[in-house]
């Protein structure tokens, strides 16, 4: 991303279940807030019941078709490590990947008819792939609960694109339920503060 | 002010900008959120229906008492309520009617791929198809306007990439409207052969008078770009036109009629034409019937979901990368601690052949439960049990249907009702986790709140299936897998038809959960029994078999699957 732009296409990837919905509001939260224009394509019915789950954010000057092509993501948000190595044809050259270092068997694999693929992530950076690792779940355990990883990872996603941190907790406070703030507002933390140390 | 809205909640904003008083949906992916959104203005009444046909029933009598009406369902749905549909099109309205329709091309959601532009066609109501958020408001408020002017229902077509895609809207005002007489007309309002004639004649009249008049709506939109190709679109496929290609586009904005004119002369003033739309050439038919030279289909097939990707390989052959590794799927699976698993799993073991439904137990057809033997359409599989059993008795000791509450509610009643009345002998289990779960939970009559969480009557399943002549209706305990199994047996030998209703609610709803269990190590055998029980949250190992502690909820069906007492419950703090 260039200094003066927040021209970015951001893929969420993920299982179902993981909170990827909320993920996405964020980031067009932050978008509304930076008065840019954004798109979002969500992901709601059968494959939230567990499945592999894409959602798009394109933030620009002006958008157009809500869906990224593949090859041209800066950044993917992986919420999941096979789910990160799916998708991740979809990042362009020099763009980012944001891995949450945790492991969701699929049904093949539970089944013992396939394997998950050992070495992911050390792969994806052979490929010349920029990965940028969380420990998501330690970091949302310690925010006060598993469920917050996503919010753990918007912090991380803000924090490497020169988002500031009061804008991305401005744009949190719109997107989550007032009792749960506190819990969310130290995830946001917790992982922006990762990924400074990590810069 | 501007806000990002996913479609379905600007399609709500704009019924509730236009003074619509009453809304009545079902729910169904790609669709749901129109009418859970309209459900937070108090100014409209918004319910759930129990299925389509009744939903816009209700919006259709709410348009002849005088008050704008909507109503919103999913492609399939509209197969539902294609009856009412096809007679309220001669009737017309009193106070507009506006009937929300959403497709779903590659089938993220659905059981197929149909294309509800040919209601539109078939029964002569006009159909809009907005691009984004903002023209999926606005398109809803012209929609009321036309259905007045013309004395018309009007179609909203939307398909799962705008309706489940956020852009910016335009918040206005609501304009408040008085309730219009009803006023007795049965030339109008009773479709007897009579009146109907007399209807159809109107029905003809409108669609050329709106055929006529369609360049006074500003539905349609040319954008003049490169003159060597000009491409005729609609909807999110012309967003992706704009973004792939530089060529003039055609964009119409109204679906049905089509202003084949105005096309006409777009494509006087490009070199080439094409039309590009997902699924049916539909657009594209009517064109060439009426002598437009275009190219289409053979360029760009009826499958799947276009994107900016797609089109651009097709028409310059751009390559864009494609996934290099074979990884292995991931499915959508019964969560765990789903009370659905359980029952399938027991009625596997029971070697039965399953016609199931539709809701979140079809994903019993997948891997490893693989019981569910034959799905169709909601309510489909008692007719189809009933069906087994006449083609040949003996079928009725080893087929069961399978059907969620609110899809029995839904339209499995009707199929009760005829195997008890013609004197049938199949065995009907209804899963009742007290929700519509595949949808996203939304409440139904079963689970006694309305779409507000408002108290009402609860429908007793038990009550009404003996009402309706079961001769035996029981209730199980779904996670029991050998209850189940017991008492399915028992049924199935019953030479009539009987009921039994597995109760448990979904596990994706319930507050507390038992601590997660675990696998005492020195007990298991690595046998790999639990496994076949198809639990997300159960994980195969190197050595044996561990529970991975984030999905766990509890359920203990695991521990009824492992002969060695090996899985127990674990503590909460470990
Ligand atoms: C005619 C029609 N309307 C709506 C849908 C969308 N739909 C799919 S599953 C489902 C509900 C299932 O609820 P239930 O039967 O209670 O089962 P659950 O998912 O809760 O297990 C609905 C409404 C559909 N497939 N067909």
């Amino acid at each position: 991303m260039s200094n003066n732009s927040y021209k970015t296409n951001i893929l969420i990837v993920g299982v179902g279940g993981q909170g990827s919905l909320l993920a996405s509001k964020i980031l067009g939260s932050i978008a509304k807030i930076i008065g840019y224009d954004c798109k979002l394509s969500e992901v709601h019915g059968m494959s939230q019941r567990g499945g592999s789950v894409v959602t798009h954010v394109r933030i620009d000057g002006e958008v157009v078709s809500p869906i990224i092509t593949p090859g041209e993501a800066d950044y993917i948000i992986a919420f999941e490590m096979l789910e990160a190595y799916r998708w991740s044809y979809y990042l362009k050259k020099d763009g980012i990947m944001i891995v949450n270092k945790q492991k969701i068997l699929p049904m093949p694999v539970i089944m013992g008819k396939e394997k998950y693929p050992e070495d992911i992530l050390n792969d994806l950076k052979a490929n010349n792939i920029n990965i940028c690792e969380v420990d998501g779940l330690q970091l949302a355990h310690k925010a006060g609960g598993s469920k917050t990883v996503n919010v753990v990872l918007i912090g991380v996603f803000c924090a490497l694109n020169n988002i500031p941190f009061v804008v991305a907790e401005e744009a949190l406070c719109q997107s989550v339920k007032e009792k749960f703030i506190a819990m969310n507002k130290k995830a946001l933390m917790l992982g922006y503060e990762s990924a400074c140390k990590s810069k | 002010m501007q806000n990002l809205l996913l479609a379905n909640e600007a399609v709500a904003r704009g019924a509730y900008e236009a003074g619509v008083k009453v809304i009545s949906s079902y729910p169904g992916t790609p669709s749901t959120e129109i009418t859970e959104s309209a459900a937070k203005y108090s100014d409209m009444y918004v319910e759930w229906a129990p299925n389509e046909k009744v939903a816009l029933e209700t919006a259709i009598g709410a348009s002849f008492a005088g008050v704008r009406a909507m109503s919103c369902m999913k492609h399939v749905g509209l197969n539902v309520a294609a009856d009412p549909l096809f007679t309220v099109a001669y009737s017309g309205v009193n106070a507009g009617l506006v009937i929300v329709v959403a497709d779903d091309p590659g089938m993220h959601s659905s059981q197929n791929e149909q294309d509800s532009r040919y209601y539109a066609l078939s029964a002569h109501v006009p159909m809009l198809e907005p691009s984004d958020s903002q023209e999926a408001k606005d398109y809803i408020r012209k929609a009321y306007v036309i259905s007045e002017n013309y004395d018309t229902p009007v179609i909203v077509r939307l398909t799962t990439r705008i309706a489940h895609s956020r852009s910016y809207v335009e918040l206005e005002d609501r304009i408040e409207l008085e309730t219009k007489i009803f006023k007795k007309d049965v030339s109008k309002y009773v479709m007897m052969p009579a009146m109907a004639r007399g209807r159809h004649i109107k029905v003809e009249e409108r669609e050329n008078k709106l055929q006529a008049d369609i360049s006074n709506y500003n539905l349609n939109k040319i954008i003049m770009r490169d003159k060597k190709v000009g491409i005729v679109c609609a909807g999110n496929v012309y967003q992706y036109c704009k973004e792939a290609t530089n060529a003039s586009l055609f964009k119409l904005g109204m679906v049905y009629p089509i202003d084949v004119d105005a096309i006409k002369r777009f494509s006087q003033e490009v070199e080439e034409l094409l039309v590009i739309e997902e699924l049916e050439p539909f657009i594209e038919n009517k064109l060439k019937a009426h002598g437009v030279k275009c190219r289409g289909k053979d360029v760009f097939g009826i499958q799947g979901e276009f994107s900016v990707a797609y089109i651009r390989e097709k028409l310059y052959g751009e390559k864009s990368p494609k996934p290099e590794r074979s990884i292995p799927v991931r499915p959508p699976v019964m969560c765990p601690g789903c009370p659905h698993r359980s029952v399938l799993y027991a009625l596997k073991r029971l070697k039965l052949t399953v016609n199931g439904d539709i809701g979140c137990y079809t994903l019993g057809a997948s891997e490893p439960i693989s019981a569910v033997d034959a799905c169709v359409c909601m309510g489909a599989s008692i007719g189809m049990s009933h069906g087994f059993d006449k083609a040949n008795p003996e079928n009725s000791k080893k087929t069961i249907s399978v059907i969620g509450d609110s899809t029995f509610v839904h339209s499995g009643i009707t199929g009760l009702i005829n195997a008890v009345y013609n004197k049938g002998c199949s065995t009907i289990m209804i899963l009742d986790n007290s929700i519509t779960g595949m949808t996203g939970h939304q409440d139904n009559p079963t689970t006694g709140k309305t779409i507000l969480g408002e108290e009402t009557h609860q429908l007793d399943l038990k009550t009404l299936c003996e009402a309706c002549g079961a001769s035996s209706v029981r209730i199980v305990d779904a996670y029991n897998i050998e209850e189940v199994k017991k008492v399915v047996k028992e049924e199935l030998e019953r030479p009539s038809v009987s009921v039994i209703i597995a109760k448990r609610p979904c596990a994706l709803l319930l507050k507390k959960h038992s601590p997660p269990q675990k696998i005492l190590e020195e007990k298991c055998r690595n046998c790999g029994m639990c496994l076949t029980i198809g639990c997300p949250a159960l994980e195969k190992r190197n050595s044996g078999v561990a529970i991975n502690r984030e999905l766990c909820v509890g359920c203990k069906v695991c521990n009824q699957m492992c002969n060695f007492g090996a899985i127990v419950q674990g503590d909460a703090n470990e």
